[in-house]
């Protein structure tokens, strides 16, 4: 009786998550598929924002994913392996990064705009730049990224740094052969983590790349980028409703389409070490 | 099929009768030998000589520091925090606990085997091809025969050698065992330690890799840490026995297979290997 009572309760609360998560994509879908075509995706927006399409808001959005990604990949594994093989008792400065880590991931993004614009754009120079946002981003992915792949190299059996090294193997090359293949799962989990946060990020990118919707030259330039032209167009502009959805429906398959990516492309180049 | 066939190719040979005893030429020479973990003296006065191309058994109850000895000759010890190590290891004349020793190519000279078999989560070819390449052997023609000869040696070549890339964590127990044998053996080491080798496998694998070790004897130098006194006392040449006094493990006795069985002169080996302690 308890059981069926509990079963249900907790059925109930999975029912709710799925539906809310339904009506949400049933809306975009039905609100934004009418919007999209070819020449959305390829034409500049005019009459801010409320005709034409997102080009420019397209190109800038993927400049910022590939700066924050750029910067936050190898810096995260760096530390990553550095907590987890080399300072693995977790004492001394160790605790203070691992304890700075779980402050900063708890930080709103809002926080960490205010700090892209007074760091990177005013002190760095870098003024309102896809630059900016981008290495703003990357601060803001960083500290999940850093923690998913530490627990998942520490997770590695310790069986298999014996072995590497027992084979008068490098701490480096066990970590670079062994270890982080073993890895695999959790480096892409953190990845998927990070892509997914840094391609719908509106607040820490207002005060870092900006909201000017022309094209890009270069990643000096400022840009917007979608999840800022959405808001936008639903906040600031009437009649933006309909290029908001069509935006918003963009947004989503990207994002889809990136964690496809970034799976296939991970699992690739770890085969190659795997078999080759 | 997952079970080994204890009928498996091998390429060394004839197996060798057991020898009473090879001719004595010390390899490594251990003197006055103590580790410690933290303040905690784990082993002490450890003095013993591991004789070339013979199999050495090392014998004792649990937690008497026996991996803990096996770890201090290639030096993995270096690498567990907190451990200190006291004492003189002589290979071939130099002591290997200097600083100066490049501890890479001593473990390539000196490998190891663990109790539970660890390939690495790599295909079967590249649990081999990473420590030739780690160990600057650039030629991948050269690498190929010497992983089909590694391979051969163990008698794994012809249960793997249509499936060289598939995951070598798809092998049996046993098998997995063998490949690591060969990991070891393909950086043509001069000394194997061996962890317990079998106690992690089903009586059939542990048959054939004790066979393996046999075959293995005269070509290596072994140094065998075993729980199965049958399986010492089969094997090996030399045997010694560790136990703990006053929370320290001591080497007791130490000398030939037969006569540490047979006629053991301290009083805890002879209740020991008649099974009456431990
Ligand atoms: N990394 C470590 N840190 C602290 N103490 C350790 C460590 N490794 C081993 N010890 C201690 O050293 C002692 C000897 O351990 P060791 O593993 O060498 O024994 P053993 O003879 O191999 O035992 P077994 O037969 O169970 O494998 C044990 O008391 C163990 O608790
Ligand atoms: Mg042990």
């Amino acid at each position: 009786m308890i059981d069926r009572v509990f079963s249900t309760v907790v059925f109930a609360a999975a029912a709710l998550v799925v539906a809310a998560l339904v009506w949400v994509l049933t809306d975009v879908v039905s609100e934004g598929a009418a919007r999209i075509s070819w020449a959305f995706l390829v034409t500049e927006p005019r009459d801010a924002g409320r005709a034409g399409g997102i080009a420019p808001v397209l190109v800038s959005t993927l400049w910022v994913l590939v700066i924050a990604l750029a910067a936050a990949l190898p810096l995260g594994l760096g530390v990553a392996i550095w907590l987890s093989e080399f300072a693995p008792k977790q004492r001394g400065f160790a605790a203070y990064t691992g304890i700075t880590l779980d402050v900063l991931a708890g930080i709103p993004s809002i926080v960490y705009g205010l700090f892209g614009n007074a760091f990177f754009s005013v002190y760095m120079g870098l003024g309102y730049s896809l630059l900016a946002g981008g290495l703003t981003l990357a601060c803001m992915i960083l500290p999940v990224f850093i923690r998913t792949c530490e627990s998942g190299l520490r997770q590695v059996s310790d069986d298999w740094r014996q072995g590497a090294w027992a084979l008068g193997m490098t701490r480096a090359a066990a970590v670079c052969h062994v270890l982080l293949p073993a890895a695999r799962p959790a480096i892409l989990a953190g990845l998927v983590l990070g892509i997914g946060r840094a391609t719908a990020e509106t607040a820490a990118l207002l005060f870092t790349s900006g909201y000017v919707d022309r094209m890009p030259e270069s990643p000096l330039d400022s840009g917007r980028v979608l999840a800022v032209h959405i808001f936008d167009l639903s906040m600031n502009v009437t009649g933006g409703d309909g290029a908001a959805y069509g935006s918003a429906l963009v947004l989503i398959v990207l994002i889809v389409l990136l964690n496809g990516l970034a799976q296939s492309l991970v699992d690739n180049w770890f085969k190659r070490r795997i078999s080759q | 099929m997952m079970i080994d066939q204890p009928t498996a190719a091998y390429t060394l040979g004839e197996m060798e009768q057991k020898a009473a005893c090879c001719v004595p030429s010390p390899i490594l020479q251990v003197r006055d030998l103590a580790v410690y973990y933290g303040n905690n003296a784990v082993l002490a006065d450890v003095s013993l000589d591991i004789h070339k191309g013979c199999i050495t058994a090392l014998i004792g109850p649990s937690g008497c520091g026996k991996t803990s000895f096996l770890s201090t000759l290639n030096r993995l010890t270096d690498y567990h925090p907190g451990v200190q190590v006291r004492g003189q290891i002589l290979f071939d004349g130099h002591n290997l606990r200097q600083e100066s020793v490049d501890t890479l190519a001593l473990r390539r000279r000196i490998g190891m085997i663990f109790q539970r078999p660890n390939p690495f989560p790599l295909s079967i070819r590249r649990n081999l091809d990473l420590p030739l390449k780690e160990h600057g052997v650039r030629d991948p023609h050269l690498r190929k025969r010497k992983i089909k000869q590694a391979l051969k040696d163990v008698g794994l070549w012809d249960e793997v050698c249509d499936r060289l890339d598939s995951s070598a964590l798809s092998l049996s127990g046993g098998q997995q065992q063998r490949l690591c044998i060969a990991r070891a053996l393909v950086l043509e080491p001069e000394i194997l330690l061996m962890d317990e080798p079998c106690s992690a496998l089903d009586p059939i694998s542990s048959r054939v890799v004790e066979e393996l070790i046999m075959r293995l004897r005269g070509r290596y130098t072994l140094v065998i840490v075993t729980h199965n006194l049958a399986q010492a006392r089969r094997v090996a040449n030399y045997v010694g026995f560790f136990w703990m006094r006053e929370r320290v493990g001591k080497l007791i006795e130490f000398g030939q297979c037969r006569q540490l069985f047979e006629a053991p002169t301290d009083a805890l080996t002879a209740a020991y290997v008649s099974g009456a302690q431990g």
